[in-house]
């Protein structure tokens, strides 16, 4: 194994494929099952593209990010759109982290007298 | 319109000769030839089925300077057809009654004879389309030219790359937006692209190094969102691929993005948009009469294959329309996903 000097590598995303070289036939069910996801549907391919960018920020996968990056202005969004996307996925996380602060308010009035 | 850029040519920049170009271009390392993509789809050698399109490309004088531009056309172009070649092309659309003239540029009004081509070509009874950047018909002295081609009833293609002014100004120009979308109005009260005879088809390309998408459901998008932004309507849209030919070549080589960007073409080859490739039924003739398969081979001075069939004054259509066409890895820009052509997308 060559040595790297960063943990992410632009060109594995092109590789994606080569995971099929284990489990080739769970492999192909997910791919397949990853193109009829992606198919025009009761939403748009732009739409679903947009979508994807915001869960790529959300899960934090720099593949995603650079394949929906490219995949959004390719199905015609623009930055305005695909910078809400973000923050859509960012409102979402934050909104999570504060509203678990309700459970803390539960627990610490248990505690309280 | 305060950013005009200086040309190649004008910069004497490495990229500005066709051969300079296709060197370039010879030099990237792609998965496989273009004749072997076309061999393997059963198309090589690449024959033209006949001649149903004349593109005249009557010069490169442009009020605009596009960064993606394939003709490197912009203000400080000097070509412009002189009236023996535009003659021999109306006669030769005459003599064998092509279909469809299309007129492209550079900004075509800016044609001396422009209004002279279109209503002699429109006497032939040829359908007249033209190429129009939007903004040339608003400038002074050219302000005849919606109405005249209107009473010819000549298609409009005209370029927008995005339903927005950032996008757009970035590609071809501050303030170009803005001129685009009055002179759109402008067609619109003449009735264009409200579904009636005279037709308005809108153009976009990537603004950058990706691809277009999905003609059909841009299509859909850009209606409601030209509607809803503007009131402005269309007919069609038709999305259309940067090829990789000087400015967008040389913007590609800036980006260092120009390997990257042509093997992806390579890559999404498509068997389907190849049958369907425009020069298959085009002619196009550049502004001094040399006869190309198209114009972007134009560009790259790659001329027709035929020794004997030169230019426009010794051209005939025996010759032309089963002739074998000139291909290079530019080709791959109209094959790759569902096809580029100067009607949008083929496959």
């Amino acid at each position: 194994m060559p040595h790297r000097a960063s943990y992410f590598h632009e060109a594995d995303l092109g590789r994606f494929g080569e995971i099929a070289r284990g489990a080739p036939e769970l492999a192909r069910k997910f791919f397949d099952y990853y193109g009829a996801v992606f198919a025009e549907g009761a939403l748009t391919t732009r739409e679903k593209s947009l979508i994807a960018l915001a869960v790529a920020h959300a899960v934090q996968c720099p593949y995603c990010i650079d394949a929906y990056s490219k995949d959004a202005l390719e199905k015609g969004s623009n930055i305005d759109q695909m910078t809400e996307a973000v923050h859509v996925a960012c409102a979402i996380r934050g909104g999570s982290s504060l509203v678990h602060g309700v459970q803390m308010l539960n627990h610490a009035d248990s505690l309280g007298m | 319109m305060s950013r005009i850029l200086a040309t190649l040519e004008k910069r004497h920049a490495p990229l500005a000769g066709g051969r300079a170009q296709r060197d370039r271009l010879a030099r990237v390392e792609l998965p496989r030839t273009f004749e072997a993509a076309l061999e393997s789809s059963h198309l090589l050698p690449l024959l033209a089925t006949g001649v149903e399109i004349l593109q005249i490309n009557v010069g490169k004088r442009c009020n605009q300077t596009c960064r993606h531009c394939h003709v490197d056309a912009g203000p400080d172009r000097k070509e412009v057809m002189p009236r023996p070649v535009m003659e021999a092309c109306l006669a030769f659309l005459e003599q064998n009654r092509v279909p469809t003239l299309d007129i492209t540029g550079g900004a075509p009004e800016l044609h001396p004879d422009f209004r002279e081509i279109v209503g002699r070509a429109a006497d032939t009874g040829a359908h007249v389309i033209h190429r129009c950047n939007l903004t040339a018909i608003l400038l002074p002295n050219y302000s005849d030219i919606p109405a005249l081609l209107a009473s010819r009833s000549v298609e409009v293609v005209a370029s927008l790359p995005y339903f927005q002014a950032r996008e757009t100004d970035t590609q071809r120009g501050e303030g170009v937006f803005g001129e685009s979308i009055k002179a759109l109005h402008l067609l619109n009260t003449l009735g264009y692209g409200t579904g009636g005879d005279l037709k308005l088809n809108l153009v976009t390309n990537p603004v950058g190094t990706f691809l277009p998408g999905n003609q059909r459901e841009l299509e859909a998008h850009w209606k409601s969102e030209m509607l809803r932004r503007y009131g402005v309507v269309f007919d069609s849209l038709y999305t259309i691929t940067n090829m990789p030919i000087s400015r967008f070549l040389d913007f590609l080589d800036e980006r260092e993005r120009t390997e990257e960007y042509l093997t992806r073409l390579a890559n999404a080859y498509n068997p389907a948009a190849a049958a369907g490739v425009m020069c298959r039924n085009t002619l196009s003739v550049g502004y001094d009469g040399t006869l190309y398969d198209c114009d972007f081979n134009q560009m790259l001075d790659l001329p027709l294959r035929s020794a004997a069939t030169r230019t426009i004054f010794d051209a005939s259509m025996l010759g032309l329309a089963h002739r074998e066409i000139e291909v290079g890895p530019h080709c791959f820009g109209c094959t790759a996903g569902a096809g580029s052509s100067c009607g949008g997308s083929v496959a």
